[in-house]
């Protein structure tokens, strides 16, 4: 449980994941993460898990989809674009992937919020980019494999890549 | 006297790295110090906010049993409490003078809708928004 790990080490894991946050359109090993934690490759990976919730590699991919849908939403930028500025490396991985995660295209996305009428104009811009981030408690592969299956199985036992 | 809100508290991993912290990196002042045996009434101002004070505990006995205050610790330092947010009328010139006090930035000056905002920490894991009107003339893209 994660109230049993130190909350020296905790603070620790937080920096890095503030700097996945600051950055997240950077790519992200689990030894520069380690690095910035003061820990250990192995250790980071188990124990910002433990702390978080999910691995440092899906929570970086959770950050990316909230700001590429932010981008969407507020600017008038080519989705390709959006796609290079927040990390990824080719067009097809972010298109399959953010539908994968969110349910519906980039260009359906941009297309909805567009519609919708902006009454979160009085909460910090932060705050409504946060509400907005995707809960990716299953690994992405997994999410796409019981879609195409039509199933509800438990989640599989995902080790941190 | 007026109604209002008058102090709200936020936990901290240690009160004295705490003051240090908000009084000489941030500015703020002492509004409160108060020792009652293992138990510490702490709350601090900014200085243009008298009627205000921002009370920084620390998780323990008396007030929580041990595995409370452990939890407590744990979620602080997790930054899983909700941030706090401070108006400043320079978002670019604050951001200036906090690092060079050693604040722990989690996001720099950023221009988006007309205002400039920056995301910081304290050293127990309390996050904090600073928002600040973006200046038409000397207007950044960030």
């Amino acid at each position: 449980m994660a109230i049993e790990l130190d909350p020296g080490l905790l603070r620790r894991l937080l920096r890095a994941k503030d700097r996945m946050d600051a950055s997240s359109h950077e790519a992200w090993p689990v030894g520069r993460l380690a690095q910035v934690s003061g820990v250990s490759e192995a250790h980071f990976a188990r124990s910002f898990r433990e702390a978080f919730g999910l691995p440092p590699h899906r929570y970086l991919l959770t950050r990316r989809i909230e700001r590429a849908s932010a981008l969407l939403r507020d600017t008038d930028q080519p989705i390709t674009d959006i796609a290079f500025q927040t990390g990824w490396e080719s067009l097809g991985t972010f298109g399959r992937t953010f539908r994968d995660i969110t349910g519906e295209s980039p260009g359906a996305l941009r297309a909805r919020v567009r519609s919708e009428a902006g009454a979160l104009e009085r909460v910090p811009h932060c705050i409504v980019g946060a509400a907005g981030r995707p809960g990716l408690t299953i690994a992405v592969s997994e999410k796409r494999r019981r879609e195409a299956q039509g199933t509800k199985s438990p989640p599989a036992n995902e080790e941190p890549k | 006297m007026s109604q209002g809100v008058d102090v709200v508290g936020i936990y901290v991993r240690d009160q004295d790295e705490a003051l240090a912290f908000y009084v000489d990196k941030l500015g703020f002042r002492i509004h409160t110090d108060v020792v009652n045996g293992s138990f510490r009434w702490l709350t601090v101002q900014h200085p243009e906010q008298p009627s205000f004070q921002l009370g920084l505990f620390v998780p323990g006995p008396p007030m929580q049993d041990e595995a409370t205050a452990q939890a407590l610790r744990a979620l602080v330092a997790k930054g899983a409490m909700p941030p706090m947010v401070m108006t400043v009328d320079d978002c670019h010139e604050s951001y200036a003078r906090f690092v060079g006090n050693g604040v722990e930035f989690t996001q720099e000056p950023l221009e988006r809708f007309g205002k400039v905002d920056a995301g910081f920490r304290d050293p127990s894991g309390n996050g904090w928004k600073m928002i600040g009107e973006a200046k038409r003339t000397t207007a950044k893209t960030a």
